[in-house]
């Protein structure tokens, strides 16, 4: 039977992803003067688990590599080397050789030695300096596949071997068997073994003890330290004498073997009535495990079993997480997606049934829906991760970065445990690498700037996380230098990305950094500097529905907020309906609804209709003109007709919608229309709501996007004039 | 067959260990460390407990010397797993309680033939 050892590879690469990802947080949690000692010792562990599952698996260069990292950890948590920012350094560096290594062999390639050359020579260089007394752990470790060798590096004897194995009184507590020892022995060769005892007299006797010793003649080519080997787990709870064959004479041996080995306690023939218990019993066969001796018998029933009562499962208390490929999660929210649309379906039909007469039902559709909901938001909830994910490089990135830039910087990760859904993270990843490398190397100054500013040396970056509402809420708070307003909005006019003849709030100015094809930075620098500009990152953002906002005071600092939802699969949506056409609206964007009045319209030359709101005028989309839908109201005479205006955006931009009514709330299941039709300006997705129609999902800053090139190329007449 | 408790922080390991011992017929029972080990110990008798050294919360050779005072499992095999060729864990392993040892790094085949010197 042989097991395929690449089934474990894949496991075997996640976690030593995430030893690696552990042991960067700890090695850079050392650079603070107050670690703990924990904090080694764990480092210490992902190391070893890598070098041993390296080893086990077959990746023997990460295994060798790991090695003297091992070495170096082994020493530092002994007390036997000093714990230094260059000894830290190296590593860091390590670790990230070791990542590259992790995922070549994942990729199934091999690894171009010379890249190690650097960190090994460091690493070599670093455990060359004597740490103090003790010497590295044992070089041999990685070749020993099995066991060790024993000292005596005996000769091979053509002939065999005698053998004689007497176990301790109290061997059998060691859990060994010498039943099973002998069995291995006999794999060796032919074997004839005698069973000798040294039994007490029976009122003396413990049932517990060994009370019989073994001579062996092993015939066939061994040497000895492949017999020792045999014996290794016992060889200090027994006697063992291992002699040649032919060194010794059959006869004399066995008098000679026997004198040797009786204890003067020991005295035989006792008569029992065990038939093991006489003497000279000639076993030959070993294959039995009822050939066990008299102890073992009494083990079966040993008496002490004070907490056997086992109700338990075998479950209980053991693993508290199990692994399961995301594509098995992903299918299940496809499924229970499914789910909630027939839900809903059957809930619009139930609806329908008289109360009265179908009571039954309609009470086990509520109970239905209560349980789908319950069943979606715990399957949404294995999607989820504490953002710590996404927040775990930063350390690390801002100890390069500041070391790099010779900023100071004190970072600080709130709010590490919120969680959202594992795609969310995945790809909020890089805008959030990009806003803290920006805050770097553009936010923050240098200590000499900071203190000439009245500031403290260090420069502060907080990045914190937390839930409001159905969203999450990403946080990114530096106190450097701010906006430069004057070099933006320079730098704006430069671009042709504003006119430059009106005066612009500080926010409009702020806002301009996420135009496509802006970038502050004087020369393309190797930190933020990558062709990736904030427009990138906010399209990402949007692309997750998202949003992100900047705010920002000169000489004090800037924080970016993102507000990203928390799934990408489900949301809570607003359906309205406008010409007949059902659509929804994500219920987080909506900031109010409103009566549609015609006196609260202004028409502005320009900008379109404006809606006068409380103390503010915002932009007025009709929806029908966007989509070009026929606006004509099915009964001309209805006069009545109930437009509505849902105010829609976020903090810093609104804009009113024009509908014809506002239908349910619920929750929708988005389907993709990139993979199911054709990404359209406008829409982020489709639902399939209760009756079975599909509704388009608006994207509302798409669709604002749509209304500003609609108004640039045509701009509309004013249907209400105003006076002057 | 026999009914094995596997004791390993390292995931890939465990699964290694349990697939490899599952496929040769015995039950296997896994925990990421001792303490979690120990207590499943205690409500469940196991013909072997095959443990790692190096563990967060509690280790190997602790958990060694823990079950062991266990009435129950006086005369089980327990095996330690360890990538210290070196004898000092294994020495420290034995002073515990252990019955024998497993030097890291290890093949199936290897493992199960360690297991056969055992189990029966």
């Amino acid at each position: 039977m042989s097991v395929d050892i690449s089934q474990f590879h894949e496991i075997f690469f996640e976690e030593s992803i995430e030893g690696l990802d552990l042991m960067e947080k700890e090695l850079l949690n050392l650079n603070k003067d107050d670690y703990d000692v924990e904090t080694i010792n764990t480092i210490f562990r992902a190391a070893h688990s890598i070098k041993g599952g390296a080893g086990s698996f077959g990746f023997n260069q990460i295994s060798e590599f790991t090695h003297s990292v091992e070495t170096l950890l082994d020493q530092m948590r002994n007390n036997e080397r000093e714990i230094n920012s260059q000894a830290i350094s190296i590593l860091l560096q390590a670790v990230d050789k070791l990542r590259q290594m992790v995922s070549a062999a994942e990729q199934n390639e091999s690894f171009d030695e010379t890249e190690l050359v650097a960190v090994s020579e460091a690493l070599a260089q670093l455990l060359s300096d004597t740490p103090g007394k003790s010497t590295p752990p044992e070089q041999a470790t990685l070749s020993d596949g099995n066991v060790a060798e024993t000292p005596t590096t005996g000769s091979t004897h053509g002939s065999g071997w005698h053998i004689v194995f007497k176990p301790n009184k109290n061997l059998l507590f060691t859990g060994n068997d010498p039943l099973l020892i002998l069995k291995e022995l006999k794999q060796l060769g032919d074997m004839q073994l005698k069973l000798k005892d040294d039994l007490p007299p029976f009122s003396d006797m413990e049932p517990e003890e060994c009370y019989f010793h073994w001579e062996i003649t092993l015939k066939g080519t061994n040497d000895e330290s492949s017999i020792r080997e045999v014996f290794e787990w016992v060889e200090d709870d027994c006697e063992l004498i291992i002699k040649p064959l032919d060194e010794v004479e059959e006869k004399s041996f066995n008098e000679a073997v026997v004198a040797d080995i009786a204890t003067p306690e020991t005295t035989t023939n006792q008569s029992l009535a065990h038939p093991g218990a006489t003497t000279d019993h000639e076993v030959l066969e070993l294959d039995s495990a009822t050939a066990r001796p008299v102890v073992s018998e009494n083990k079966q029933r040993t008496p002490e079993t004070p907490n056997t009562d086992s109700k338990a499962g075998p479950k209980d208390g053991g693993m508290s997480s199990i692994r399961v490929g995301t594509d098995k999660v992903d299918n299940l929210i496809n499924l229970v997606g499914e789910l909630v649309i027939t839900q809903s379906m059957l809930g619009q039909l139930g609806s329908e049934l008289d109360g009265e007469i179908h009571q039954a039902i309609v009470d086990r559709l509520e109970q239905l829906e209560r349980n789908t909901r319950e069943l979606q938001e715990g399957i949404m909830r294995i999607r989820m991760m504490p953002i710590s994910f996404a927040f775990n490089r930063f350390p690390r990135l801002v100890h390069d970065l500041s070391q790099k830039t010779g900023k100071k910087v004190e970072l600080q990760l709130s709010g590490e445990q919120t969680e959202l859904d594992k795609t969310v993270m995945e790809k909020i990843g890089d805008p959030l690498v990009h806003l803290v490398r920006n805050s770097l190397d553009h936010g923050l100054e240098t200590p000499e700037v900071r203190l000439a500013a009245g500031k403290s040396e260090t420069g502060h970056l907080h990045l914190n996380a937390f839930h409001r509402g159905g969203s999450i809420i990403i946080k990114i708070t530096d106190d450097g230098a701010g906006l430069n307003e004057e070099k933006i909005l320079k730098k704006a006019i430069e671009k042709n990305l504003v006119s430059g003849n009106e005066t612009m709030l500080p926010e409009q100015i702020h806002e301009l950094i996420f135009l496509p094809g802006f970038s502050t930075a004087e020369q393309v620098s190797d930190i933020s500097g990558r062709g990736v500009g904030m427009d990138v990152v906010r399209k990402n953002v949007k692309s997750l529905g998202g949003e992100i906002e900047v705010k920002s005071q000169k000489g004090s600092g800037s924080t970016f907020t993102i507000k990203l939802p928390l799934t990408l699969a489900i949301m809570d949506g607003q359906i309205i309906k406008v010409a007949d056409q059902n659509f929804v609206i994500p219920l987080l964007s909506i900031i109010e609804s409103i009566e549609f009045k015609d006196e609260s319209i202004r028409s502005v030359v320009g900008k379109g209709e404006l809606l006068s709101l409380r103390d503010e005028y915002v932009p007025l989309i009709r929806l029908t003109d966007i989509f070009s839908l026929d606006q004509t109201p099915k009964n001309p005479d209805d006069t009545s007709e109930r437009n509505l205006i849902v105010v829609v955006g976020s903090d810093d931009y609104k804009v009113g919608l024009l509908v014809n009514e506002l239908l349910a709330q619920q929750q929708v299941v988005i389907k993709s229309l990139e993979t199911n039709y054709q990404k359209i300006e406008g829409f982020s997705g489709a639902t399939i709501l209760g009756d079975g129609t599909v509704a388009l999902i608006l994207d509302i800053p798409g669709m604002m996007t749509l209304f500003e090139k609609r108004m640039q190329a045509n701009p509309p007449q004013p249907k209400i004039a105003i006076e002057a | 067959m026999a009914n094995i408790l596997v004791v390993d922080d390292s995931a890939s390991m465990r699964q290694m260990v349990s697939v490899t011992l599952k496929d040769a017929g015995h039950i296997i029972t896994a925990a990421d460390n001792g303490s979690a080990a120990l207590d499943i110990a205690k409500r469940q008798k196991f013909d072997l407990v095959l443990t790692d050294v190096n563990m967060p919360v509690m280790d190997g050779i602790t958990l060694t010397r823990e079950i062991r005072k266990l009435g129950q499992y006086r005369f089980t095999p327990i095996l330690i797993l360890t990538t210290e060729a070196g004898g000092d864990k294994k020495q420290e392993g034995k002073a515990a309680g252990a019955t024998g040892w497993l030097v890291k790094p290890f093949n199936p085949s290897q493992l199960l033939a360690t297991i056969s010197k055992v189990v029966a």
